[in-house]
């Protein structure tokens, strides 16, 4: 099995070590992983404020380093949003545009989000990880309702020993990112992160976990801000913690 | 000597420049206030949270729901492409039965339509049950202003829509109109009319209210509903409601009025079925409301009850022209409030922030819709996008998909604004070529040090520029690392 990576413009700048742990783990599952260099953004701060042309531009790129049909199987990411963009969105923004639909169609099966993949290409649901602690596990949007990728993460999260996975009030309630949303709506985004924070408070969880790095830094500009000490982990950094 | 204005900028002053903050002024300005109001967020938080529990327990109980609310998609897809011809079939079965028929292109036409018919009948007293579409045109405000000399008393019975008509305020939420009010407000607005202090419990408010609705049941001229369903193949109008209200409405004034949006039409009688166990579940969380209300025309000879004259308003204002269009499927919804309810925008604000008769995310969609040019601009931006208005919606309608394209319409009308126009370029240039965008990540960590310190401080939105500066007013800003992930591969992992 070989898969090119997609990190992100987000994840690659500000959380590398997310795209770390994401190697290590597939690798340490016999994947071999290879990392386009061309790789940029999927195009959805574009996308999300209206300017569907300049995404498509974007999305020309995405696709031109990330087809290559010949040289791996799947393209994985540690986003589900990002994941939704390419997958669920590229064959909306070119719906009226044939030949880049045809490639948008194909290319979407192929990409995955690093939890769907792990469960459902490779089949793997305990990677022999260990993480002390109460944890919540923060659904991102895109990865609910678009991609419908919900039991896989938390699977993956119940075989971790020492990790004692709890629920949490109205848990399918948006954290109030959103992208451009988070800086064009900022008290409305903040209050939303508010309620999260009040639900991850009364859940007694000393860790957050979710399969999208914006979610995280939203919460966990918050969760400082307001004087928290919550550790903020993505799913391939619990699961990459004294593994195998 | 040239005067010059003080540059005046105070703590609470929003700074974040123009480019990004233009598009969503008016509903930031409101919500901001909404999300620093205790009482509001409490009261909202009460009724949401209460209603979407209502909701998925009887939907879940319901198992062929998800097949439901495909045939309410299918159903309202089939009335649209052949609008004219089911509104056609209801205009003719409505006057088969002896009722009059009025198109009304505008709000206009319907308030001068209901104030004609006012004067010819000499009627002084209109009672109304609850009607969105009365909202949406200001019937009443309009009917005292345009038709003063009538000296109309214009009452609304629903109880929540008449206190909010008593403390001259307007609804937050198209299922429950005054939710933004506790008890106490209600209690000192009904004590204002009653000339007497009354206690803020649900039982002397509700009798106080029975009794001085009961005399304006009894005395009115005209009966003014809305219509949850019009029945094409039928001339039926359905109401659904909960305090018996519309029934006293329809049925004891001589003349009753319905003002019904053309979008509300079902083609056959049958298809009832499938949308009336949808709307009181998805509106309520009840299987059925109280009562379930069919209308078909005037009362016919040997009939019992109902009015001796019956109009038909079928309203357009402004819907007819997004038929056919990528919009369309804003014309399916049946108001059933529950795309509100589980919005977590609407939920922080209230439905007051968007400054509209329809709030939350169908608000969001069909208002700058129904206006046209620039109007409402700001509501398409008050949402996260997250989707849980289209997962909620009884009859599927992709709301937040819609809201993306209505983003889109404006980038393509030139409403979004230049400055956003450009920032989007140069995103477009950056992610197109690997190698400023590698250029752009070092630049930003040059920038990583000064900014990280101006972030630690508390309240800096004025140090950072763009958009930093509103994302550090509540939050921490985020480091960028040190190395980049395309950096450490390379290095080797």
């Amino acid at each position: 099995m070989k898969v090119a990576l997609f990190v992100p413009c987000y994840v690659d700048l500000v959380n590398p070590e997310v795209g770390v742990s994401v190697v290590r783990v597939l690798r340490r599952l016999g994947v071999e992983v290879v990392y386009p260099e061309g790789q940029t953004c999927c195009g959805q701060p574009a996308f999300n404020s209206g300017f569907f042309d300049e995404a498509r531009a974007v999305g020309r790129h995405f696709m031109d380093v990330f087809e290559g049909e010949e040289e791996w199987d799947y393209v994985v990411s540690p986003s589900g949003s990002c994941t939704t963009m390419v997958a669920h969105y590229y064959p909306f923004i070119y719906e009226n545009l044939p030949d880049e639909r045809d490639r948008a169609e194909a290319l979407a099966p192929r990409v995955r989000e690093f939890s769907d993949f792990l469960v459902n290409v490779l089949g793997v649901k305990d990677l022999g990880a260990r993480h002390e602690g109460r944890a919540v596990f923060h659904t991102g949007c895109h990865q609910r309702r678009e991609l419908g990728v919900l039991e896989e993460p938390l699977e993956l999260l119940r075989n971790v020993e020492g990790l004692d996975l709890t629920g949490w009030k109205n848990e399918e309630l948006c954290c109030g990112f959103g992208g451009t949303f988070s800086v064009k709506m900022p008290d409305v985004s903040v209050a939303m992160a508010d309620e999260k924070i009040k639900a991850l408070d009364e859940s007694g969880a000393d860790t957050l976990v979710s399969c999208d790095s914006s979610c995280l830094m939203h919460l966990k500009g918050r969760l400082r801000r307001t004087g928290r000490e919550t550790r903020v982990l993505h799913l391939a950094e619990v699961l990459d913690e004294n593994g195998g | 000597m040239e005067t010059r204005k003080p540059t005046r900028r105070r703590e609470t002053e929003d700074r974040r420049p123009e480019g990004l903050v233009s598009p969503v002024e008016g509903f930031n300005e409101r919500a901001r206030r909404a999300v620093r109001d205790g009482d509001l967020h409490d009261s909202v938080e009460l009724f949401t949270n209460k209603s979407v529990a209502g909701r998925n327990a009887v939907l879940n109980a319901l198992p062929e729901a998800p097949g439901l609310r495909e045939r309410a998609y299918h159903i309202k897809q089939e009335t649209m492409a052949n609008l004219d011809r089911y509104l056609g079939q209801m205009a003719d079965a409505v006057e088969g039965r002896g009722g009059n028929v009025f198109f009304a292109d505008t709000g206009e036409d319907v308030v001068r339509y209901i104030g004609d018919l006012a004067r010819r009948k000499g009627a002084k007293v209109l009672t109304k049950s609850k009607s969105m579409a009365t909202e949406e045109i200001e019937l009443n405000r309009r009917l005292e202003e345009d038709y003063a000399d009538l000296d109309l008393e214009i009452v609304e019975t629903d109880l929540g829509e008449w206190i909010a008509q008593l403390a001259g305020d307007t609804p937050s939420h198209i299922v429950g109109p005054i939710l933004h009010m506790n008890r106490r407000r209600i209690a000192d607005v009904l004590s204002g009319v009653a000339g007497e202090e009354l206690p803020p419990d649900v039982e002397a408010l509700g009798s106080f209210a029975r009794r001085r609705l009961r005399e304006k049941f009894l005395t009115a001229d005209i009966g003014i509903t809305g219509a949850n369903f019009g029945v094409a193949e039928t001339g039926t109008i359905a109401t659904v409601t909960n305090e018996g209200n519309g029934r006293l409405v329809t049925s004891v004034p001589p003349v009753h009025v319905v003002v019904m949006g053309i979008e509300k039409l079902v083609p056959r009688f049958e298809d009832l079925s499938v949308f009336v166990r949808l709307l009181a579940r998805s509106g309520t969380g009840q299987k059925l409301t109280v009562y379930t209300n069919f209308v078909t025309g005037p009362r016919a000879p040997g009939e019992i009850d109902g009015a001796e004259e019956f109009h038909l308003i079928l309203m357009d204002n402004g819907r007819s022209e997004l038929l056919g269009t990528e919009f369309e499927e804003a014309l399916y919804c049946i108001r059933c409030g529950a795309c509100l309810n589980v919005c977590p925008v609407y939920r922080q604000t209230g439905g007051h922030a968007y400054g509209s008769t329809y709030s939350g995310p169908i608000g969001a969609v069909i208002t700058p819709l129904l206006k046209g040019g620039k109007e409402a601009k700001d509501l398409p931006h008050a949402s996260s996008l997250c989707g849980a208005c289209w997962e909620a919606c009884p009859v599927g309608i992709p709301l937040h998909d819609l809201l993306l394209k209505l983003r889109n319409k404006q980038v393509r009308e030139g409403v979004a604004g230049k400055a956003q126009g450009l920032a989007f370029k140069g995103f477009e240039n950056t992610m197109k070529n690997p190698a400023l965008y590698k250029i752009s990540g070092k630049a930003g960590r040059l920038a990583r040090k000064p900014l990280a310190k101006a972030g630690a401080k508390d309240g800096i939105p004025k140090t950072l520029p763009g958009p930093l500066g509103a994302w550090t007013n509540g939050r921490d800003l985020p480091e960028l690392a040190p190395k980049p992930f395309r950096e450490l591969w390379k290095e080797g992992i």
